[in-house]
């Protein structure tokens, strides 16, 4: 499980996760707040529904994508946290929306 | 949206990107920078300008040395653009998207600066949640003062040794080091070992590290040939072998790590030709000693050109945008010449230990292929090694027909994670070395985009 070694900041912010409320810093990175919140899986995959979390946290791998103020495929790896965001787990078959941006470049 | 045309457009604010910046700036350019991230300093000085609240010799020096240029880099009065997707490059043009909205930038020159990526390590169960690169382990230190107890580093590499240095000064308990680096390693690295020594500074930072982590008491296990990340949902313990022995350590958190590569994606989808290069076992764009690639318009600059570090980074960004400055006009051939003499002496000393690191920590082979089948190489499309070795079979000829085959390198990643690990199985099972086996075409968009933003932008065709 990851922690913190930052003594926290006051005052904080609110972002809910799965209906959980997590307090955090404004600016934070997502997927550390979500990483240290025990948020998990982030996401399952579209093929067989393996579980993921992130893997590089650089916006490489998208393996940390999850469903962000709606949105799904948000790669929380470079998102900042904002006051009474919502953060909830993607289900494989979500990706096949962004992947049509992919087949804009293989067709 | 901007109606200017910039002298130079930068991707990536690193330190390759932040040097340029100012540099050019201060030649009068007008220059614009964007960059996927929230904030400057690309990965060696990540959140540099936001401080996570840590010990500052917790991160050591080297990560300090970047306080200053990213500060030059902030007032240098460029147009800097954070969470800026670059995902399209035109001729004088590019796209981008981010949380703040996308849109276009038109330019008269780009720098192509956008670093470095890990390289990939395929082994038994890395996709388990719970195993991350030792490069994340460090991006959660530096931005988020964020850490994991009784963690398993494995692999090799000046970075692995430096982020377990950083943990355990920052007070957190490491399980093992699991080193892959053979200890065969070490012979071939003694022979570069004399042309090294003006990069001696590399060379005692590099030994101080490992003393460091002796000194600790952490449990080390060298000659490490086998990896396998155990779990059913997620990881429970690492299993390895060295040579006869072999063991099993209970953990939640495996960090991987062997080595870095050029994140060549843009640089590939802007038609840069590219050339193997065996030494760091990857592929970098072809440019000459200013870093012009092989388009007139397009200059690539620090690690995404050849592995190099941070300083060598900021001294080949300086020298682009020297470069762009003497295309454009701004100054002529001989203001280039005198104000590059003093950056190539400094980068002659920055690359005089490459080889040597090169020899002692290229990745084993067993580690860049994976000898079991049912090990998965594309994470995105879930394609095992024996779902590639059987497309090879069935008459597969390089790492584009693979693809076609089986999907690898289709997702949305667009084979960051596999492309090196698929290139070089189609390369070994055929007989062939990887400079000719190839790589997977790479077209536009390079990073996937909301489909709004594509038809924002005029709906893009490939490439
Ligand atoms: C995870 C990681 C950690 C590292 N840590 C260290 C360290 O502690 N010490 C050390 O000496 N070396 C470290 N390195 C090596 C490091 O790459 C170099 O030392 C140095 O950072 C290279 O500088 P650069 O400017 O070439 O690229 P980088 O610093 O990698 O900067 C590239 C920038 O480009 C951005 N970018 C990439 N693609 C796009 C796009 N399409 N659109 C917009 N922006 C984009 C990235 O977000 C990044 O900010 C690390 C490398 C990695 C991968
Ligand atoms: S963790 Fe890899 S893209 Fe976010």
């Amino acid at each position: 499980m990851f922690r913190s070694l930052a003594t926290p900041e006051t005052p904080a912010i609110g972002i809910e996760v799965d209906g959980r409320r997590i307090a955090c810093a404004p600016g934070e990175n997502l997927a550390a707040v979500l990483l240290r919140a025990g948020f998990g899986p982030f996401r399952s995959t579209p093929v067989s529904g393996a579980p993921r979390m992130p893997y590089c946290m650089m916006g490489v791998c998208f393996d940390c994508l999850a469903v962000v103020d709606g949105v799904p495929n948000s790669q929380t790896c470079l998102t900042a946290v904002a006051d009474g965001m919502t953060v909830r787990r993607q289900e494989g078959a979500s990706a096949a929306a962004f992947l049509a941006a992919e087949g804009l470049a293989d067709e | 949206m901007s109606d200017a045309t910039f002298d130079l457009a930068i991707v990536g604010a690193g330190p390759a990107g932040m040097a340029a910046a100012v540099e050019a700036t201060a030649l009068g350019l007008s220059v614009c920078v964007l960059d996927e991230q929230a904030a400057p300093g690309g990965q060696i000085y990540r959140g540099i300008t936001r401080p996570a609240g840590l010990d500052p010799q917790v991160l050591g020096p080297d990560y300090w040395e970047g306080k200053a240029l990213a500060e030059r880099f902030l007032a240098c009065g460029c147009d800097y653009r954070p969470g800026s997707t670059v995902w399209h490059v035109d001729a004088g043009e590019l796209s981008f998207a981010g949380p703040h909205g996308g849109g276009t930038v038109a330019w008269r020159k780009l720098l192509n600066a956008t670093g470095a990526m890990e390289r990939p390590m395929p082994v038994a169960g890395w996709t388990l949640p719970g195993v991350m690169t030792a490069g994340a382990a460090q991006i959660l230190l530096k931005a988020s003062a964020t850490v994991a107890e009784n963690a398993v580093f494995c692999g090799s590499g000046p970075l692995l040794y430096l982020v377990v240095a950083q943990y355990l000064r920052a007070g957190v308990k490491v399980a093992a080091v699991l080193d892959t680096t053979p200890w065969q390693a070490y012979l071939g690295a003694l022979r570069h070992m004399p042309a090294a020594l003006p990069g001696w500074s590399y060379l005692s930072k590099g030994l101080g590290l490992l003393r460091e982590i002796g000194a600790a008491g952490v449990r080390v296990v060298r000659n490490v040939d086998r990896l396998e990340m155990r779990g059913r949902d997620a990881l429970e313990a690492v299993r390895w072998r060295a040579g006869a022995s072999e063991g099993e350590i209970a953990t939640s958190h495996a960090f991987l790590h062997q080595g870095i590569a050029p994140n060549t994606n843009l640089a590939r989808a802007a038609g840069c030709a590219h050339v193997w290069d065996e030494a760091q076992l990857s592929w970098r764009p072809r440019t000459d000693a200013w870093g012009a690639a092989s388009r007139p318009d397009l200059y690539c600059g620090g690690d995404v050109a050849g592995i190099a570090g941070a300083r060598a980074a900021a001294l080949s960004g300086r020298l682009s945008a020297l470069a762009a400055a003497a295309d454009l006009g701004r100054i002529d051939a001989a203001g280039r010449d005198a104000r590059a003499a003093g950056l190539r002496r400094a980068m002659r000393r920055e690359l005089a230990a490459r080889p040597f690191l090169d020899t002692l920590y290229r990745p084993l082979p067993a580690f860049r292929v994976p000898a079991v089948d049912d090990v998965v190489v594309c994470r995105c499309e879930e394609v095992t090694a024996g779902a590639l070795a059987d497309a090879v079979d069935a008459g597969a000829m390089g790492p584009n027909q693979l693809k076609a085959f089986t999907r690898c390198g289709m997702g949305p990643c667009q084979g960051r994670s596999c492309g090196l690990t698929a290139a070089a199985l189609v390369a070994a099972r055929l007989g062939m070395s990887e400079g000719e086996a190839g790589y997977f075409n790479i077209r536009f968009p390079v990073k996937p985009v909301p489909l709004g933003a594509v038809a924002a932008a005029g709906g893009k065709p490939a490439g």
